[in-house]
């Protein structure tokens, strides 16, 4: 068993605990969201003592460097010194506007007081002066000023609870982050594209196509859109109105309940994929939303061709 | 300056090396994928990560470099033979390894050797 020492204190941790979990036990608040290591919110950084290589998987070099780490998945071997993080790591960004895409997805658009570098399709964690901190992914491109995320309204949860009400927009918040491996790399612009989502899964996918579009991508990219009713199908305009600009991009939508429109099918997403693209070979894949359909998804694509290289994903994990 | 002939040229280079393993592993996958004999063993699993052992397996299989050990092999696998891998299914991996070389047009001379290899680890890998 080893101890951590933070802020003057020092407390043990029990055998296989992490640093998240120890010093939350111990009543220090300490952001975090995920605890699976990925959304980054937990990070510390190592002060003294040694990092477990797994507590800084995904890291920057230069981060990993002056010792910052994952604390949710540190489980160290030996005694650690740990510190916070600093505010190097994240970046102060203010609200500026909250709006419904439909009667469950809210826009929020950011303002970072300073540079805040991503691509587009990847993620970030949005954290409060309170310190609730939930990911989400950016569906704006870099080269725009404000930052713009797609937030499921979840009943109960406290984020998007909060962002609702009139008091959120002007507030301050941190952001950390960029994270994520989901988005356009500008090689063989004349490969297929397949970009399949439910739900928000769209934000990422809105930002993935506006910038292959934008990188001037040659070969089709064809969006497929699912949710549960076509009150769910948001952006749906914007994406005709894209699909009418742009003759490589196809836009085709899917519903679990409702009456058949023209573009808009009444069956699950991936049935409508397997129907409309039963051979894939060549092709690059992206999925995003729900992970059941980010698991099972993959397995089709994959199945139906697409190399497992070419398989871009980002399952979001639903946290009240 | 030693010169190989053909016959001393190790398996692993005969076939292609790294790249052949490569080439190999996603049509490897999807065979196991859609095999009924054996894709249940696969229904929980990471993808990335399995394919990540699969290329392992495959690399060995084709005589490269690779660190396994027996006990790795049991290790590995003792919750698949929980759930009851036994001989009928070896032979469908070993199978479908083969269709997978047959179809990068592979001799059936190296196939053999392939198949060799991956019958060397039954014992351990049906943890008798």
């Amino acid at each position: 068993m080893s101890s951590v020492a933070y802020a003057g204190r020092s407390l043990e941790l029990s055998l296989g605990e992490s640093v998240l979990d120890g010093l939350l036990r111990s009543g220090i608040p300490v952001a975090h969201a995920c605890k699976a290591g990925s959304c980054g919110s937990c990070m510390l950084r190592a002060v003294g003592g040694c990092v477990p290589p797994r507590a800084q998987v995904g890291l920057k070099d230069s981060w990993k460097a002056q010792g910052y780490f994952l604390s949710c998945v540190c489980v160290p071997e030996a005694d650690m010194e740990v510190s916070e993080a600093g505010a190097d790591t994240r970046v102060t960004a203010r609200i500026m506007a909250v709006d419904h895409l439909s009667h469950d997805v809210l826009r929020v658009r950011l303002q970072p007081e300073r540079n805040f570098d991503y691509r587009a399709g990847q993620y970030l964690t949005l954290i409060r002066d309170t310190g609730l901190a939930r990911s989400y992914s950016i569906a704006s491109l870099p080269h725009e000023s404000e930052l713009e995320l797609h937030v499921r309204l979840i009943p109960g949860g406290r984020m998007s609870t909060w962002l609702c009400e009139p008091a959120s927009v002007g507030a301050q918040v941190q952001l950390q982050g960029p994270t994520g491996e989901c988005f356009y790399v500008p090689d063989r612009e004349d490969q297929p594209l397949l970009l399949a989502g439910t739900g928000t899964g769209l934000a990422p996918l809105w930002g993935i196509i506006q910038d292959a579009l934008r990188r001037n991508h040659r070969g089709p990219i064809h969006l497929f859109h699912g949710a549960l009713r076509m009150e769910g199908l948001y952006l749906r305009e914007a994406l005709r109105a894209l699909a009418a600009r742009y003759a490589n991009f196809t836009y085709t939508a899917a519903v679990l309940e409702g009456t058949e429109e023209p573009g808009i099918f009444i069956a699950p997403i991936d049935a409508v994929i397997a129907s409309s693209h039963p051979k894939l070979n060549g092709w690059r894949g992206f999925i995003c939303g729900d992970p059941t359909l980010v698991r099972s998804l993959k397995r089709k694509l994959f199945l139906a061709g697409i190399a497992m290289g070419d398989i871009y994903s980002d399952a979001f994990l639903p946290s009240a | 300056m030693h010169i190989m002939s053909s016959e001393t040229t190790p398996l692993f280079e005969q076939l292609g090396g790294q790249a052949a393993v490569e080439a190999a592993v996603d049509n490897f996958y999807r065979k196991v994928l859609v095999d009924e004999r054996v894709a249940h063993f696969f229904d929980d699993v990471d993808m990335e990560r399995q394919r990540g052992k699969q290329k392992a397996f495959l690399t060995m299989a084709f005589g490269g470099p690779h660190n396994y050990t027996g006990k790795d092999m049991r290790t590995g696998h003792a919750r698949l033979v929980a759930m009851g891998l036994n001989d009928s299914h070896f032979d469908a991996i070993v199978e479908l390894l083969g269709a997978t070389l047959k179809d990068m047009g592979v001799a059936d001379n190296l196939i053999g050797q392939v198949a060799a290899i991956a019958e060397s680890t039954r014992a351990d890998v049906l943890g008798r």
